[in-house]
């Protein structure tokens, strides 16, 4: 067994589990869409389970449920104000998408989904293309005001233009790379230092030491990224409803 | 020097990036322990914006582990 030389890379394989060629298409359900299903499931689960029977005085589910929810609530209204209010539905439901995948991905045999960039750079474009047309829709052509700050002589707007622009631009790339590469490099370590602990016979009590510190590290590194790709996204849609 | 040796230092030095990143980082953890010491009562606001600072900082160094994926397996 000790023989047999693993990748840390083969846990981010993607398999087709029911194959389905549409044309060209490759529509196949694969691990990485079952574990999407999995925590859509179990998220609508915990909310609707834990609220069904919602009394003045809150059970143990409830008060749970209650808490993420003022979580998000309280970050959607520090962080974009009254008026993002009617965006509420949408953060809450990407927080809980990040956070449970993230999560799920821990359990060992697990798939992470988050852990693939077209996953996160889908999310992290439909965030920048709402954000963009919700700051056009409310603006209009002064929208572009946003790359020219006030105040700012002239010969230092042709300097500061192109570089909001670029750094405008660039949002939706750290935006999925930051999820993405913390996942990704989170999840190999692991392997990694897993690798080692067989490697080395008896010293192998070191790594294994090392690795259950970092299993408590990568899960707060699980929830810590579900927080901030939330709270940019919150910080994007004040930006595109006030404008600076 | 072949193809793949050249990668595989071009892999690691991409990593040094990672230099960049803790330092970032330890300053980030460095003035947020400071603030607290010099003012307690302000930890609950302050930790927010620090560990924003905190995945923004960290998020230049994975840029480089990107790139050295990128060279290894690209």
């Amino acid at each position: 067994m000790a023989e047999e030389h693993v990748s840390p890379l083969h846990q981010f394989v993607i398999k087709p589990i029911v194959p389905l060629h549409v044309g060209h298409l490759d529509l196949s359900y694969t691990n990485s869409a079952l574990f999407m299903t999995v925590t859509v499931v179990l998220v609508t689960l915990f909310i609707v389970l834990s609220t069904s029977g919602a009394g003045l005085v809150p059970t143990r589910w409830q008060s749970t449920a209650e808490l993420v929810y003022e979580f998000v609530a309280n970050m959607v209204r520090d962080n974009v104000g009254s008026q993002g209010r009617k965006y509420f539905p949408f953060i809450f439901s990407l927080f809980m998408f990040i956070l449970f995948g993230n999560l799920i991905g821990m359990v060992p045999y697990t798939f992470t989904f988050t852990s693939h960039i077209v996953v996160t750079f889908a999310m992290a474009l439909f965030i920048f293309v709402a954000v963009t047309a919700i700051a056009i829709a409310r603006h209009g052509f002064h929208f572009f005001s946003y790359f020219a700050p006030k105040g700012v002589p002239w010969v230092m707007l042709l300097l500061l233009v192109p570089i909001e622009i670029v750094s405008y631009l660039i949002r939706p790339c750290t935006l999925a790379i930051r999820l993405f590469a913390n996942m990704m490099a989170g999840h190999t370590m692991l392997i990694i230092f897993a690798g080692f602990v067989t490697a080395l016979g008896i010293l192998g009590v070191l790594p294994l030491v090392f690795n259950m510190g970092f299993i408590l590290l990568e899960f707060l590194v699980a929830v810590l990224q579900a927080y901030v790709y939330t709270i940019l996204t919150c910080i994007y849609l004040h930006d595109a409803i006030h404008l600076h | 020097m072949d193809l793949a040796s050249a990668k595989m230092i071009g892999a690691g030095l991409a990593c040094i990036a990672l230099v960049g990143a803790g330092v970032g980082i330890g300053s980030i953890f460095s003035s947020l322990v400071s603030s607290i010491a010099r003012n307690p009562a302000s930890q609950a606001q302050i930790t927010t914006p620090a560990l924003l600072g905190f995945a923004l900082a960290e998020a230049t160094g994975l840029f480089g582990l990107v790139v050295a994926f990128i060279i290894l397996f690209g």
